[in-house]
């Protein structure tokens, strides 16, 4: 049923991955497609990574994300990343690249320059939360005391692939790149944040830390307006 | 079975450590548990068949102002506490708070009372002449359950396993980066004994996917990954499990590297076995039977749907190569069941090396049936009754499968309808 009769999507209209459950464009099942001949295809095609693209920014846009979901989603990426462009590695390109094929690969690094920043932003406001929602709430025993407070990272290191994580991503040498590349395509619309949680793109880099401050005013507005709800609230005291 | 819809999908199963009750959680956050009737020569046809013994709603929908979060009150795990009185426990836990019920039986009630009369009120002192005992009388059986405990507030991730200790008196509850250790009778502190929280998220690259305890040393447990590796801690040996005593992984094989090898290497499930010696881990297309004195590599791997290897792009992109299978151990530890899509579950023997297929579903189901080995072709020949690769129905998933205790009982949850198959003839073999 499923991989048999696929119904064609249409591209353009990005729809869902998750609603197209029993609709599966199955061209990649073609026998005659050399990429079905051997399991793995060597080198994927656009369509894997604009798929991967399209399933991580799906997934950004979920109030509350599948970790699990989204780390797979990342680490997948990466490996397609990796094998499409082996060598681009923002922070490594020390000067202008000469290639003909420079305007597909600055697409490319500044598409994971944008992937990168959300999906770091993202992480990073998980831990921004969670400071905040620990706060007013029992304190949780975290073990003995002197045990450092963030966790010793088990040793999985950050790849290579991704830039800083927070505010501006590009130095100074690296955007005269990207001048003349259009990025409307990736431009921080497309990854605006669905929810108060999430933070806008590089492209609004010195928007960063407004948002930052906004939200913590937000959420002191919240918890104000909590406290005064809960005071209108109050059950009558005793004798009545 | 209940009609079709969202708050119906069952969400886990697990039978008590008797295996005369099981267990149901449903995504509306509901319990459902089945007691077993006793058998009996009055009415051989229902020889210890499961009815509905009591229903109750664990978990309600929440929602986290500060975060501006819906709660889900989907019950994620069921754990049963060894019964210590008349009473049974059990332990429900949704996202982010986990629960403790009790369940008890009425089946007798006071009767003649002296101050009060049938209805509860109170009688006329002046009509009361003499003085009775008051005695206790049979009643229908009334089974109530009530919550004893409620731990909330240990979880900033999403809980995805509970297991209770053999000491009987602590328990821990594992979410994507942490893992916490309660004592039973506590509620408002728990103790972190195992955190995998980068410094800075942007590192994050592996999350946990589920844990256990090891059934007999109280010390020990295991927490999988999502790439795929074990990891046995000894809580003797530090406060804080970060690191592990022993790691078992399974180097990737070079022939079968592709984009979604981590993927598919992603651990859903771990089970010790009732012996303790062994681990059983679920992944995408396989099971797994670890030593715990061996970490280089699993002693045993048995293919759940290796005709899926060539389709992976395909089930990349309509997610279901996230879903998450259970896996689980008969009695004796000597076959290993789990289940597959297209309402398929498959069941591996240790010994024979022999695996079946079969089918939950209600055509094939009719009480008493026998039910049919099914295969999968992969192209090639065919025979009659075969269900070819592209004819599976991938919305029709066995995530939670149970296995009794002790008997060849098992319980199979398929989406909205709950199975459970006994093996009667190696029953009447007995």
């Amino acid at each position: 049923m499923m991989l048999s009769k696929g119904l064609k999507r249409k591209r353009e209209e990005e729809e869902e991955p998750e609603k197209e459950a029993l609709a599966v464009d199955t061209w990649w099942l073609d026998p005659r497609l050399p990429a079905v001949a051997q399991a793995p295809p060597a080198v994927p095609s656009n369509s894997l990574l604009d798929l991967s693209v399209l399933k991580l920014h799906h997934s950004l846009r979920q109030s509350e994300p599948d970790l699990r979901h989204l780390v797979l989603l990342v680490n997948t990426l990466r490996r397609i990343q990796a094998s499409v462009e082996p060598e681009a590695t923002l922070p490594s390109v020390p000067s202008p690249p000469e290639a003909p094929g420079v305007a597909a690969d600055s697409l490319l690094a500044s598409s994971d320059a944008a992937l990168s920043a959300s999906m770091a932003s993202l992480l990073e406001d998980l831990s921004h939360i969670e400071g905040l929602s620990q706060a007013p709430q029992p304190l949780v025993d975290e073990g003995p005391p002197g045990r450092p407070s963030g966790g010793a990272p088990p040793g999985l290191g950050a790849l290579d692939l991704l830039g800083p994580a927070t505010g501006c991503l590009l130095d100074d040498e690296l955007e005269g790149l990207f001048e003349d590349i259009d990025t409307s395509m990736y431009d921080s619309e497309l990854w605006a944040p669905a929810s108060e949680g999430l933070k806008p793109g590089p492209e609004d880099g010195p928007g960063k830390e407004e948002g930052l401050e906004l939200d913590e005013a937000q959420l002191d507005y919240l918890l104000d307006v909590l406290v005064g709800t809960q005071a209108l609230e109050r059950p009558p005291g005793p004798g009545r | 079975t209940g009609g079709s819809g969202g708050p119906d999908i069952i969400s886990t199963v697990e039978f008590n450590h008797t295996g005369e009750l099981l267990a149901t959680g449903d995504k509306g956050g509901r319990v459902v548990i089945f007691q077993r009737e006793p058998e009996s020569k009055n009415a051989p046809h229902s020889q210890g068949e499961y009815d509905v013994y009591s229903t109750f709603q664990s978990h309600e929908p929440e929602f986290d102002y500060l975060k501006s979060l819906e709660i889900e009150e989907k019950i994620n795990k069921i754990k049963w506490l060894p019964q210590q009185n008349a009473a049974h426990s059990l332990l429900s836990t949704n996202d982010k708070t986990i629960k403790l019920w009790k369940i008890t039986e009425r089946d007798k009630r006071p009767e003649g009372y002296n101050l009060k009369d049938e209805e509860g009120k109170l009688k006329d002192l002046s009509t009361v002449t003499s003085l009775q005992v008051p005695v206790l009388k049979p009643m229908d059986l009334m089974v109530e359950v009530s919550p004893r405990r409620v731990f909330a507030n240990g979880h900033t991730y999403h809980i995805n396993s509970i297991s209770v200790n053999s000491d009987c008196e602590t328990y821990m509850s594992a979410d994507d980066l942490r893992i916490n250790l309660w004592h039973l009778a506590i509620t408002d502190r728990s103790f972190n004994i195992v955190d995998i929280k980068p410094a800075n998220m942007e590192d994050l690259t592996e999350v946990i996917t589920a844990s256990e305890f090891h059934p007999h040393h109280c010390n020990l447990f295991v927490y999988s990954s999502s790439k795929g590796s074990l990891r046995l801690c000894d809580m003797r040996a530090a406060a804080l499990c970060d690191k592990h005593s022993k790691l078992f992984e399974e180097p990737e094989d070079p022939s079968n590297r592709s984009f979604f090898s981590e993927i598919i290497s992603s651990v859903s499930d771990v089970k010790f076995s009732h012996s303790g010696r062994y681990m059983l881990t679920r992944d995408y297309l396989t099971v797994k039977v670890w030593d715990l004195n061996m970490e280089a590599r699993p002693i045993e791997t048995y293919q759940v749907h290796d005709y899926l290897r060539s389709k992976l792009c395909s089930l990349y992109e309509n997610d279901c190569i996230f879903d998450k299978f259970e896996c689980a151990w008969n009695g004796s530890d000597s076959v290993i069941m789990t289940g597959a899509y297209n309402n398929f579950f498959r069941m591996f023997d240790r010994n024979t090396k022999r695996d079946v297929t079969l089918e939950a579903s209600r055509e094939s189901s009719k009480p008493r049936a026998v039910l049919k080995p099914r295969r999968v072709c992969v192209g090639g020949k065919r025979r009659r009754d075969d269900i070819s690769v592209d004819s599976l129905d991938f919305t029709k998933k066995i995530l939670h499968t149970a296995w009794h205790p002790a008997e060849n009982i098992i319980a199979i949850a398929a989406t909205n309808n709950l199975y459970i198959f006994q093996d009667k003839v190696n029953s009447e073999m007995h």
